[in-house]
């Protein structure tokens, strides 16, 4: 689907770019700020160097207020790969750690390291791996990911992650398009120091080995294309390529798109179609952190709109207030409905809500227009679905849809218009007639929609939850239930073999009063045994009579006696009765003697079985 | 220092908005209106006068009546143009309250009602006009023949004078006004050759009559290449986009091909077509009216090509001469479905199946 390597170079041979759809072609107002030289700012008195500079997560703070710093000494530490550490710009005493305003859209706060200078910017020691070609890759990496290097020309990506890829890299493609209006830092670095710059991409080349180094510049930068191209003559595998000037060519997926004709893959990283992209400050930064060992402290930034009087191009250190730069720059704004400064380019730069914003590694500019330098913030007319939007997109989305759908609060159906695909160039609203700030609309959706993403998963979250409560609840109240019929049907059980029982205790006792009766006429009548004979038949007859009124009496307890928990314990002891009945009638004639045993033996296992029964079933 | 403003990027705009936008229509009808006044006289400026005044006073009045601000809307100069539009497409000596009949009708039916500019399904013009011709069909269709060809020349004091009351200053009535030295009526080149084709006549034998030269009708060729330039020029401006004229073009082109070769005397030729009635200045500055147009570049091609082919099948089978309006209308109401159906491939997906 793409162009292979050899159709690419061909293309690049010929300077037959690719184009990308879409873009718009502003006023570049870059001589306003690119005519001299990169210019040193004097200190501030203080520096507030936010803890968060990057995307990933924070960092570990290492200094106390009251510690005093040296200029490149780490603040912060972290064993998280997606950190990179900040340092202190320059030497002097930790004042205050505590929340400032931050670089940041929404205007809110941030830990702050507040360093209060004391004009001497004394060093901290270096570590340079001057021969880094006899270092080991990952110490390579690791002395970049130490020097606080995140990618300086958009969103701040940690460039050790992206310098780590185990793919193969086809090209490396350094960025010195700079294609928003006004700023010209990237301008200046490659025409001042672009032999820096190429040893950046040096020590690039040695961690990625990709088959083929672009040097991209948009074509309204020649001084800076020839200096690159100067800087670059020796190496046979880095190409300067001039662009053609058109915003956003700079972005990471438009240059791709035009020197490769690639796309990358929705979700995807470049990457995925062979190409790796740098920044040709970060560059420059990571030439100072490997040659010269100094971590990332300063960066250029662009000074420029009509609100000031010298607009420049200066090195400032991160964490000097915007103010600060202002005064060098002598901001003098004259009567404005909107004043507004804007950190970034007029495109995709951000108003600051407060000039003690501080410089971070990604403020590439800060713009102070005068009055009606840029369009005042009018109210939105309704869309005429000119679709002028559409035709400026660079991406191919139909932002009108997408607006249409936010707006309505329509997100699904935002979502299936690629709302997440849009990168936020701004080209829309620029060309958009009815002046609907449409960028700002998909903000709001697309934030929204992780918002309800994060809560849709919390309340999945939370179903799963109460719902395998309800499952182990009503597991139990089952458990609980079987429980409680086997107990009653035990109980029952215990029921039926208690009227056993008490048959048989009727009859031992039935068994012993004959027995009895029998002693008594053994004791009379000693010498006639054949009345022994007749009585022994009485005594057999009074204890059936005995046993059927035994019988009745338990038929009748049956039916009265419903909880009948003592039901074994009474069998149980009208059990043993028999036995203790018998043994009390050992001194017996021999022949009642054997009777009895007999009888007693009967009624022990009959006692015994029952018991075994009631057992079994208190066991189930 | 003063309290900054805060706003969401871009912070950049080019100027142009939709005031400006419709102001360059406007100027781009110049070329085609001077050719109108050219050969069918002043009319057609005194309808525009009318039509943008009637239009801007009816959107005065329902945008106050809607509480909106009134100053902002007027200014999207979006009523005026609609006006304009309507001036161009009826008769130059139509009475004045069709004029405003139709403005009206435009302005407080087809747009404010449905939520005003940007939310009206139909082309507000168009739906006037279509709404006209239904209603005083007699009105509407007394077009003058060509200036050259009139045995009354009238000044612009007549235009005012008939146009406001059915007369010239001299006392002749549009219907006089339209007869040719031969003292019969004539009626614009398609009329002509529908009424003809009706009678029996071949489309060769149509094209005889005084008000063609060749199959070119007079005056009206020379209207249509004068709107032509004023829509190269709205391309050039990057006001509208290629994709609605050009397609709608080449949709009428081959669809009136297909017919003239499968019978030449019964169906005229393209370019017949093409130079003759609206179909160029409709293609221009009718159906790429953005709010009721298709939005997407593959949308448009559709929209414009069908446009095309319903007005050479309007044209030959149904009951009015031209066609333009009605074929804009009917692909006014397909824009949806055409939309849903031509979503671009964005970056980094694959071509949806």
């Amino acid at each position: 689907m793409f162009a292979d390597f050899d159709l690419v170079m061909e293309k690049l041979a010929t300077k037959n770019l690719w184009d990308f759809p879409g873009g718009v072609h502003p006023h570049g107002y870059k001589t306003l700020s690119n005519t001299s030289p990169i210019a040193n700012v004097s200190l501030p008195e203080k520096l507030y160097i936010p803890v968060k500079q990057h995307i990933g997560v924070d960092s570990e703070l290492i200094v106390n207020v009251g510690d005093y710093v040296k200029a490149g000494q780490a603040l912060t530490q972290s064993h998280s790969p997606f950190a990179v550490p900040i340092h202190a710009s320059s030497s002097g005493k930790v004042v205050d750690i505590s929340n400032h305003v931050a670089a940041h859209a929404s205007g809110l706060s941030e830990k702050t390291v507040v360093i209060e200078l004391d004009g001497l910017d004394a060093q901290y020691e270096l570590h340079p791996l001057l021969d880094y070609t006899k270092y080991e890759k990952t110490d390579i990496v690791e002395a970049i990911c130490q020097a606080g290097i995140s990618g300086m020309g958009g969103a701040g990506f940690p460039t050790h992650l992206k310098s780590n890829s185990n793919k193969p890299v086809e090209f490396l493609i350094i960025n010195g398009v700079e294609c928003e209006p006004y700023i010209s830092a990237d301008d200046r670095l490659m025409r001042e120091h672009a032999w820096q710059i190429r040893q950046g991409i040096d020590v690039l080349v040695h961690l990625l080995a990709p088959k083929q180094v672009i040097i991209a510049v948009e074509d309204n930068k020649p001084d800076a294309l020839e200096t690159m191209s100067i800087a670059c003559q020796q190496q046979e595998n880095y190409q300067v390529v001039s662009i053609p000037t058109k915003y956003p060519a700079g972005g990471e997926k438009q240059l791709i798109q035009v020197l490769t004709s690639r796309e990358v893959p929705s979700n995807g990283l470049p990457i995925d179609v062979g190409c790796l992209m740098y920044n040709v400050g970060t560059c420059f930064a990571i030439a100072d952190a490997i040659i010269e060992g100094k971590p990332l402290t300063k960066r250029v930034v662009t000074l420029t709109g009509k609100a000031l009087n010298k607009p420049q191009n200066v090195w400032a250190l991160i964490g000097t207030p915007v103010s600060h730069l202002l005064k060098h720059a002598e901001y003098s704004p004259t009567e404005q409905t909107y004043p507004r400064i804007i950190m970034g380019g007029p495109m995709m730069g951000f108003t600051l809500s407060s000039v003690q914003v501080p410089v971070v590694k990604t403020t590439n500019c800060l713009l102070s227009p005068s009055e009606g330098e840029l369009p005042n913030i009018e109210d939105e007319r309704a869309c005429i679905r000119c679709s002028a939007c559409a035709d400026a997109c660079p991406v191919s989305l139909l932002p009108q849809q997408m607006f249409w759908y936010s707006k309505a609060k329509e997100y699904e159906t935002a979502e299936e218009y690629n709302l997440f695909d849009c990168i936020e160039c701004g080209a829309c609203a620029y060309v958009c007639p009815s002046e609907i700030p449409l960028v700002h609309y998909y903000r709001i959706a697309k934030s929204e929609i992780s918002q309800q993403k994060i809560e849709k998963e919390k309340a999945e979250k939370a179903k799963i939850r109460f719902e395998t409560r309800n499952d182990r609840l009503l597991k139990e109240k089952k458990a609980r239930e079987e429980k409680h019929r086997l107990a009653a049907e035990a109980r029952q059980q215990a029921m039926k073999s208690d009227t056993n029982a008490k048959d048989k205790i009727a009859a031992a006792l039935a068994r012993a009063k004959a027995k009895k009766a029998a002693q008594h006429a053994d004791a009379d009548t000693s010498v006639v045994p054949a009345d022994t004979k007749v009585d022994d038949k009485k005594a057999k007859i009074a204890a059936a009579i005995a046993r059927a009124s035994a019988k009745k009496a338990a038929a009748a307890k049956k039916t009265t006696q419903n909880t009948s928990e003592n039901a074994p314990t009474s069998t149980n002891v009208n059990a043993e009765t028999p036995e203790v009945k018998a043994k009390n009638n050992e001194s017996e004639s021999a022949e009642d003697k054997k009777k009895a045993k007999i009888a007693a033996a009967i009624a022990r296992a009959k006692a015994k079985k029952a018991k075994a029964k009631e057992t079994k079933n208190n066991d189930e | 220092m003063s309290k900054l403003s805060v706003a969401s990027s871009p912070h950049h705009h080019n100027g142009r908005d939709t005031g400006a936008v419709m102001r360059i229509v406007m100027l781009a009808c110049i070329p085609g209106m001077l050719a109108q006044v050219w050969f069918f006289g002043y009319g057609v400026l005194i309808q525009a006068l009318i039509c943008i005044s009637a239009a801007v006073l009816a959107e005065i009045a329902i945008v106050e009546l809607r509480k909106k601000n009134t100053e902002r809307i007027i200014k999207d100069y979006s009523a005026a143009l609609a006006g304009l539009l309507l001036a161009i497409s009826i008769p130059p000596l139509a009475p004045w309250w069709i004029a405003v009949i139709g403005s009206v009708f435009a302005i407080v039916i087809v747009k404010q009602l449905y939520g005003g500019l940007g939310y009206n399904m139909f082309n507000p013009a168009m739906a006037a006009y279509v709404m006209l011709l239904i209603s005083f069909p007699v009105q509407m269709t007394s077009w003058l023949p060509p200036t050259t060809l009139t045995e009354q020349s009238f000044s612009l004091w007549d235009a005012i004078h008939t146009i406001f009351t059915g007369y010239t200053s001299n006392g002749y009535s549009v219907e006089q006004l339209r007869a040719g030295v031969d003292g019969i009526t004539m009626a614009t080149p398609l009329d002509h050759m529908k009424t003809e084709l009706l009678q029996g006549f071949t489309v060769q034998e149509a094209i005889t009559a005084d008000i063609f030269n060749g199959s070119n009708g007079i005056g009206w060729t020379q209207v249509a290449i004068a709107y032509l330039i004023g829509g190269v020029v709205l391309i050039k401006a990057k006001v509208i986009n290629w994709h609605i004229p050009i397609s709608m073009i080449i949709g009428a082109l081959i669809t009136a091909s297909i017919l003239y070769m499968i019978d030449s005397s019964l169906f005229g030729s393209p370019w017949l077509h093409l130079i003759n009635g609206s179909l160029i200045m409709g293609a221009f500055f009718i159906a790429t009216d953005p709010v009721s147009a298709a939005t997407t570049n593959k949308g448009r091609i559709i929209f414009g090509a069908l446009i095309g082919i319903w007005i050479i099948l309007i044209r030959a089978w149904g009951n009015y001469p031209d066609a333009v309006a009605f074929a804009v209308i009917l692909m006014n109401m397909a824009v949806p479905l055409i939309d849903y159906y031509t979503k671009p491939r964005t970056y980094g997906h694959k071509v949806k199946k």
